[in-house]
């Protein structure tokens, strides 16, 4: 624990002198906003408006979580698939792959066009197509990477398929999906922030950026982009602290 | 150990064969017309290089695969049901514990599964944990234990369901000499105190003669019992591995796993 804490300071320690360096040299070079606004501008439009902040947050970040929840569901649900019928893996890990590839964000006017574009629809099926492929690899390597000598374990003790994936497989996929979620909870905010630069409700933290920035309130664009990044370390400290709660052998590893 | 086997069969193998991939470039004949008798309350080792299907035996007579020829019977069924109603108890050289649950309840793992009630078997898995020194750590977790403590676990585990037959795949083969001449003695003791035959997988020669009442010596390619040595040493203690009787029966195990002499060896009976 002690440990941990000390290896808190070094980077927050970085953090503040770029802060400062990034201050200074906006003051000496005497740079317009639209370049490069100053750190205390930025922060008084964020601490300024803490409330829009949060409310814009909130709004973009229920996208984000709505995405995460279903895309997670459904890589489940298609990760337990995978695990017990080879041709599920077959099929569905290609199509995944495939998922992937596609550059996800790029086909939200689209989906604005078939979804309703005033709802948060749209959106959040993006993040769900972003999330699920990082869950849906993880969650099948942890069912399907059992120690060869637990199944044997696990069959000379009688163990039928269904009680192999009870108390085998999904304990040992444990690990698998929090490394996933881990993956898979920034992606949601990204992905939920970036479609909501195509158009739609405008209280997001993607609309709100785009906005600001056009209407050349550049400390408010960033103060923004500093509420995205804390939405952000905020999912992913989220599911850090569901992991050590949940699951506190994760990171253990035995020698034999 | 002198203590006297009842007659009865604990496992008996006729005529086994083993081949993999069969009909294939890559046939490997693993085992070939292995017949053994495994008596009540015997403690029988299995030697033999890499490849001799020691371990490929061990495997038929769980059923954790099944034999290409030949019948196998378990406490006087077929091997599969034996498997089924839980004859036999096994351990692996890896202790293969999980590391999401407890050492108890690592132990209870096998109870669960024959559906016992929570108190039945945390009480059952304390007894064990008792027997093996181990009570302390039942709320441990495996990774907080040493390799010696976690194999204890495994081998706790797999006397849960009282089974009459141990199976062991060279439980000790991953620890260092001390712990593993300590668990020689504990697995003795633990013998003792609940009269299990077992049957136990080793590289190690001074190991096999230590534990076993019967050496089964095997070589490789095809993989067969070549020679069958009877070590009589009487009940063991730390003079047994300095005694004479005991290197000679080293030296005889050694030499018919050379391929010196045929049929059975006869290791000397001595006094210890």
């Amino acid at each position: 624990m002690g440990g941990r804490l000390r290896s808190v300071w070094p980077p927050l320690l970085i953090g503040f002198l770029f802060l400062a360096a990034w201050q200074l040299l906006v003051i000496v070079q005497d740079l317009k906003p639209y370049l490069l606004p100053a750190p205390s501008l930025i922060a008084s439009n964020f601490f300024g408006d803490l409330g829009l902040m949060s409310s814009t947050a909130i709004y973009t970040g229920t996208t984000a979580l709505l995405g995460l929840a279903f895309g997670t569901i459904l890589g489940i649900v298609a990760a337990l698939l995978a695990a017990r019928f080879s041709i599920v893996n077959n099929i569905v890990t290609p199509l995944a792959a495939g998922l992937a590839a596609v550059p996800i964000i790029a086909l939200t006017p689209i989906l604005n066009n078939m979804f309703n574009i005033t709802s948060r629809t749209p959106r959040v099926l993006v993040t769900v197509i972003i999330v699920f492929f990082p869950m849906f690899v993880n969650i099948t390597r942890g069912l399907l990477q059992v120690q060869p000598v637990q199944l044997e374990l696990m069959r000379s003790m009688n163990a039928s398929p269904r009680t192999v994936l009870r108390i085998l497989r999904i304990p040992n996929a444990v690990p698998f999906f929090f490394t996933g979620l881990k993956v898979a909870a920034p992606l949601a905010v990204i992905a939920a922030l970036v479609a909501e630069y195509f158009g739609g409700p405008q209280e997001g933290l993607g609309s709100r950026i785009a906005s600001s920035a056009a209407n050349t309130a550049y400390g408010r664009a960033w103060a923004y982009v500093v509420a995205s990044i804390i939405l952000g370390l905020l999912f992913y400290l989220a599911v850090l602290a569901v992991e050590r709660w949940t699951a506190p052998w994760v990171g253990h590893r035995r020698s034999t | 150990m002198s203590a006297a086997p009842t007659s009865t069969v604990a496992v008996q193998a006729a005529g086994v064969s083993k081949v993999f991939n069969e009909g294939l470039a890559n046939e490997v004949t693993a085992l070939q017309d292995i017949d053994l008798s495994v008596r009540e309350g015997e403690f029988v080792s299995l030697i033999g290089p890499s490849g001799c299907g020691k371990s490929t035996l061990l495997r038929v007579i769980a059923d954790l695969t099944h034999p290409t020829q030949g019948t196998i019977e378990v406490a006087g069924m077929p091997a599969a049901a034996a498997r089924e109603q839980q004859r036999y108890g096994m351990a692996f050289q890896q202790a293969a514990l999980f590391d999401w649950r407890t050492v108890r309840r690592n132990v209870e793992l096998p109870l669960e599964l024959q559906g016992w009630s929570k108190d039945r078997r945390q009480a059952r898995a304390m007894e064990l944990l008792e027997m093996v020194q181990l009570a302390d750590f039942a709320s441990h977790r495996p990774w907080e234990l040493s390799g010696g403590m976690q194999q204890r676990v495994a081998i706790a585990r797999s006397l849960a369901v009282d089974p009459p037959l141990l199976l062991m795949d060279e439980p000790f083969g991953a620890l260092d000499e001390m712990t593993r001449e300590r668990m020689q003695n504990e697995l003795l003791r633990i013998r003792e105190e609940t009269g299990k035959s077992i049957i136990f997988v080793t590289h190690s020669i001074p190991e096999a003669v230590y534990l076993s009442d019967r050496v089964v010596v095997m070589s490789p390619r095809p993989g067969r019992i070549t020679h069958v040595v009877p070590v009589d040493l009487g009940p063991r203690n730390e003079d047994t591995r300095e005694a004479d009787a005991f290197f000679d029966a080293v030296t005889a195990v050694r030499e018919a796993l050379r391929g010196h002499g045929g049929g059975t060896v006869r290791a000397k009976a001595g006094e210890v």
